[in-house]
């Protein structure tokens, strides 16, 4: 393959690597893009000059969003929903995942439960049930209804169990042996040896966690108590105009002159999509382990 | 006629008898293993609160819900919710759409991806292929809320791609704001939203093909197109049939949150699908109360198909890729 390379093949090499800048480039593009037009003046975004690089370059947008008490508290409500979500799921998951995969054991049961667990994952009452139901539970407006509803991620816990399967028989038995109980096999043996696994389950679900918005949305009335992303949501959609004024009203009172309703929505956009740029290389180590996830995420 | 109730006894007496061990059995089970148990009960009260209490839920469907009311008052009126939706003009527009944009994501984005791995595959600068990989698989990772930020001010008729139109000389496309070109924007954006990590499946599948077989095949006369349509596709085939029947039981989920964040009453006619109705009519309420009922009918009728379609494409791909979840 190395060596003969004619001159058609050289050609084909050509357009092949180039296409495939282009490609690359096109998915890069719209966030330079996007970041420029969040460093630049007022006039040049207004004129829409800025393309890929920042004209009249200063932070006023950054520095309206610092001292905007919703962006900042939204900024603090998804943090704490990521650490306590991730938390509490990991938990609750690895400790139902355990008994289910105890295949030699006689635990009578088992299969009746695996079977609700299934249907649970695949069939579901749709939007509205689900929301009386969260409002009879008193959820609604709390900030557990991020968290706690969505912690059960039955398909996780179906590649957990599958894990904890593949995992050698003897090292269950030996520990049993030795007087282990079953919690102290879960948390001393099974995962200390599952790291890749829970790893993935944790990166993806932290993933998620951090960009779900639509919660937020429809199950918390005040934004105050908003994630970053539904604060977001509702900044590059429906209340786009309500802060044009209270820009235009900065503006006037001579603070921030070269913020911009743009300029705003994108550094937003940019702080939103910093944390996933810090996890990204974690996240690639486990791409493998994680496509087994994707496929069923609708 | 002794002997053959001697028979019968002998026949019935294990029978009985191992009834009784099997219960001594499930006793001894469940005292010996009870921490088993302990730890499935977490599950099985969020299973009941989040899952199942909600699918009780959907029994509004078949009445004339008002939350004044509450659920034991409001009457009981069979099938009247889901006559009225699939009378409605409403319906044939949500439903098409949905199967319009769904079938277009699936269709282009699994093609994409293909197509896209097989490009990469030919790659021999390492560095090359890592950074080319890094930077399509990104936007897979990002909400459909900062993707659709970056579409509102990529894509708007002053924005960076119209300036480019313009340049050419053509008029600039409206892609939010025309119904007729909305979809094919909700389409081409998911197809490069996902595309990259797409690829990453059937990358890894490419990595288990003999190499060997490749050697063959050059040995054989076969150039480079001739050992990736020889090789290369063959050997990534069944990864190709496992995701077609996957991505069948999502048919009917065209992607609820992106089209919530693009679309606008203008674009309804042809951007509007199933989730998107259920929200504006069951929890919104268009012009007036929301409609829990109607909407809970309509999700109704989705899930129900859909947990079809599901069992159908798990069935599918057990039958032809030897795919199971358990």
């Amino acid at each position: 393959m190395v060596g003969e390379s004619t001159l058609s093949d050289r050609i084909v090499n050509f357009v092949l690597y180039l296409l495939l800048l282009l490609i690359a480039l096109s998915c890069l593009f719209p966030f330079l893009h996007v970041a420029s037009v969040s460093l630049s003046s007022h006039a040049a975004v207004s004129a829409r000059k800025v393309t890929l690089w920042p004209i009249g370059i200063h932070l006023d947008n950054y520095r309206f969003l610092i001292v905007d008490t919703v962006f900042v508290s939204s900024f603090r409500t998804s943090v704490l929903r990521v650490l306590v979500g991730v938390g509490i799921s990991l938990l609750l998951m690895v400790v139902t995942a355990y008994p289910l995969s105890l295949d030699n054991l006689y635990v009578p049961g088992r299969t009746v439960f695996k079977m609700l667990l299934l249907f649970g994952m695949l069939f579901s009452g749709g939007l509205i049930p689900y929301y009386l139901a969260l409002k009879n539970l008193g959820l609604l407006d709390t900030f557990w209804v991020l968290v706690v509803p969505p912690a059960l991620n039955i398909f996780y816990v179906i590649l957990i169990i599958n894990y904890f399967r593949g995992l050698p028989h003897e090292l269950w038995e030996a520990a049993v042996l030795d007087g282990a109980s079953h919690f102290q096999v879960l948390f001393r043996v099974f995962i200390p040896l599952s790291q890749p696994v829970l790893a993935t389950v944790a990166l993806f679900s932290a993933v998620q966690h951090w960009n779900s918005w639509f919660d937020g949305v429809i199950f918390i009335k005040e934004a105050t108590r908003w994630p970053l992303q539904s604060y977001l949501y509702s900044r590059v959609t429906t209340r786009m105009l309500q802060w044009q004024t209270a820009v235009s009203a900065e503006r006037a009172g001579q603070a921030f002159v070269e913020a911009t309703p743009e300029g705003l929505a994108t550094a937003m956009i940019l702080i939103a999509t910093l944390p996933i740029l810090l996890v990204y290389p974690y996240l690639q180590r486990y791409f493998v382990t994680g496509l087994t996830l994707g496929s069923l995420k609708q | 006629m002794a002997l053959y109730g001697y028979q019968e006894a002998a026949r019935v007496r294990p029978r009985a008898s191992s009834a009784v061990r099997r219960h001594g059995r499930v006793v001894r089970a469940v005292r010996q293993h009870w921490p088993l148990y302990v730890m499935l009960v977490p599950a099985l009260v969020m299973l009941a609160l989040f899952h199942f209490y909600p699918m009780w839920g959907v029994l509004i469907a078949f009445k004339d819900y008002s939350p004044a009311k509450g659920f034991g008052e409001s009457p009981w009126v069979g099938l009247a919710n889901f006559k009225r939706f699939f009378a409605s003009e409403s319906a044939t527009i949500v439903i098409r759409n949905t199967l319009f944009i769904s079938i277009g994501k699936i269709v282009l984005g699994q093609f994409a991806a293909v197509i896209f791995a097989l490009m990469l595959n030919e790659v021999r600068i390492r560095l090359f292929k890592r950074l080319v990989q890094t930077s399509t698989t990104l936007p897979y990772f990002l909400s459909w809320v900062i993707i659709g930020g970056i579409m509102v001010q990529v894509l708007s008729t002053g924005g960076l791609v119209n300036s480019v139109v313009k340049a050419v000389g053509l008029r600039p496309i409206r892609f939010l704001g025309d119904p007729n070109v909305f979809p094919w924007t909700l389409i081409f954006s998911d197809v490069w939203k996902g595309f990259g990590f797409g690829a990453v499946i059937y990358l890894a599948a490419l990595t288990s093909i003999n190499p060997e077989l490749y050697e063959a095949a050059a040995v054989d006369g076969a150039g480079r197109f001739g050992r990736m349509l020889h090789v290369t596709i063959p050997g990534i085939q069944p990864t190709i049939v496992l995701m077609a029947c996957l991505s069948l039981g999502g048919i009917l989920n065209a992607g609820f949150e992106q089209v919530l964040v693009l679309y606008n009453p203008v674009v309804y006619k042809t951007g509007d699908i199933i989730d998107t109705f259920v929200f504006r009519i069951g929890l919104v309420g268009q012009g007036g109360m929301p409609d829990f009922s109607l909407g809970t009918a309509v999700g109704l009728f989705k899930s129900v198909i859909g947990f079809a379609l599901i069992s159908l494409s798990y069935w599918l791909a057990d039958r032809l890729a030897n795919y199971r979840v358990f």
